[in-house]
């Protein structure tokens, strides 16, 4: 995106990333691989897969802004990517909602009709 | 029609090696090779949903199965896998770093690891994947697991604890690198319903299911999340390899001397793809492997 000076040893076009970024990035994605683990093992009933989303999701963020550049890139691309991720909340939210919907049917107890 | 721009000296377009004559300037040409990459990578991402939303069914109505069957895979083996990935991520934008400096041996260097890397990451796959096939924890109706004790053993109290291991069972007698629970035997019948529903003619007849508070773990819908668990790592792995091919290419061109700061554009998309790649297992993992 940025046009830089025809120079032996700089891009022509794009984002050069410097290296203590990279790495640091690399060291922030251990750390939270290592507190994901870590805090699965606690319990804090519903919650758990919501704080395990979110470290995900942080997660992934790092990897989207710096390692693929979005944070330097056209705007456009990143409407790209978080529209596609938009979708995909809408499409699992929906099927979710219908799906939680059917559940106060499951009564306890012999269900002959489901036995074959 | 032929543009001045392009057929006379000015300019880089004339004599860019790498510009297509569709295009006026590098530039444009990079970011039009950039954005259809993200359009594709949207396209990707859209496809994993579809996966995602099963599981995200499956495990909403019966999430103590999914609790249940998670124990049987290897969380530190599935860590390691992340590690493995992230490292081999770092190496891809690394290498992108290197071809805008035209450090060409670092370049080769860093797509060689980041190989290696996915190459360690399908061996860590193999090694869980031979031990589920040997136990027979595999998707749908191939589902069969080894009969190690009986299925009175995991009664309705014993759900509550259901991945805590039930001392009267025999243990696994090898566990390839894992702590896997001992199997019970999977009683050969049909579908019994949503969780909670049994027919109580068809257990031990010694046991009484009408004062059941807390669901039992019903074994005939753990091969639910296997096949869950089969398709998205399956589907991720035939990625990996897809992405393995891609950068067996890119070495070879790089070893060529093909890229430089003038030219870098299919190693950056190419690490794009891999990033995408890391990053769909970095949403599996937590969700797969670290279920509570």
């Amino acid at each position: 995106m940025v046009e830089s000076p025809n120079s032996e040893n700089h891009p022509e076009v794009g984002h050069l990333l410097p290296l203590w970024l990279l790495m640091g990035t690399f060291g922030a994605l251990i750390v939270l691989t290592i507190l994901t683990v870590l805090v699965a093992r606690i319990d804090i009933g519903s919650l758990n897969i919501w704080l395990a989303l979110a470290i995900a999701s942080t997660k992934a963020s790092l990897v989207a802004a710096i390692f693929m550049h979005l944070f330097w890139d056209r705007p456009f691309n990143r409407i790209i990517l978080i529209g596609s991720l938009l979708f995909v909340m809408l499409f699992l939210g929906i099927t979710l909602m219908d799906t939680l919907e059917y559940q106060v049917e499951m009564i306890p107890g012999p269900a002959p009709a489901f036995q074959k | 029609m032929i543009r001045k721009r392009n057929s006379g000296g000015e300019g880089q377009g004339a004599h860019h090696p790498n510009l297509a004559h569709h295009f006026d300037r590098p530039v444009q040409q990079y970011d039009a090779a950039k954005m259809g990459m993200w359009l594709f990578l949207a396209t990707e991402i859209l496809l994993f949903s579809g996966l995602f939303c099963a599981y995200a069914v499956y495990r909403a109505n019966h999430p103590d199965v999914f609790i249940y069957a998670s124990t049987f895979l290897d969380t530190p083996l599935g860590a390691l896998n992340t590690c493995v990935l992230l490292f081999s991520s770092l190496t891809a934008a690394w290498a992108v770093r290197a071809a805008q400096l035209g450090q060409k041996n670092l370049l080769v260097g860093l797509l060689a690891v980041t190989l290696l890397c996915a190459f360690g990451f399908l061996g860590i796959k193999y090694v869980e994947y031979s031990h589920k096939w040997k136990h027979g924890l595999l998707w749908g109706e191939r589902y069969a697991p080894e009969e190690h004790g009986e299925v009175s053993g995991h009664e309705a109290d014993a759900a509550a604890a259901a991945h805590a291991d039930p001392a009267d069972d025999h243990a696994s007698e090898e566990d390839a690198g894992g702590s896997a629970p001992p199997i019970p035997a999977t009683p050969k019948r049909a579908a019994v319903g949503p969780g909670g529903l049994t027919d109580a003619a068809l257990d031990d007849p010694g046991e009484t299911k009408e004062e059941v508070v807390t669901t039992p773990v019903d074994p005939h819908n753990v091969n639910l999340f296997f096949s869950v668990y089969f398709g998205m790592t399956g589907l991720h792995a035939l990625h990996v390899l897809a992405g393995m091919v891609v950068f067996c290419w890119l070495m070879i061109r790089a070893m060529r001397g093909t890229f430089g700061p003038r030219y870098f554009t299919p190693i950056e998309l190419g690490a794009l793809y891999w990033h995408l790649v890391d990053l769909i297992w970095i949403f599996l993992f937590p969700l797969l492997y670290l279920i509570s």
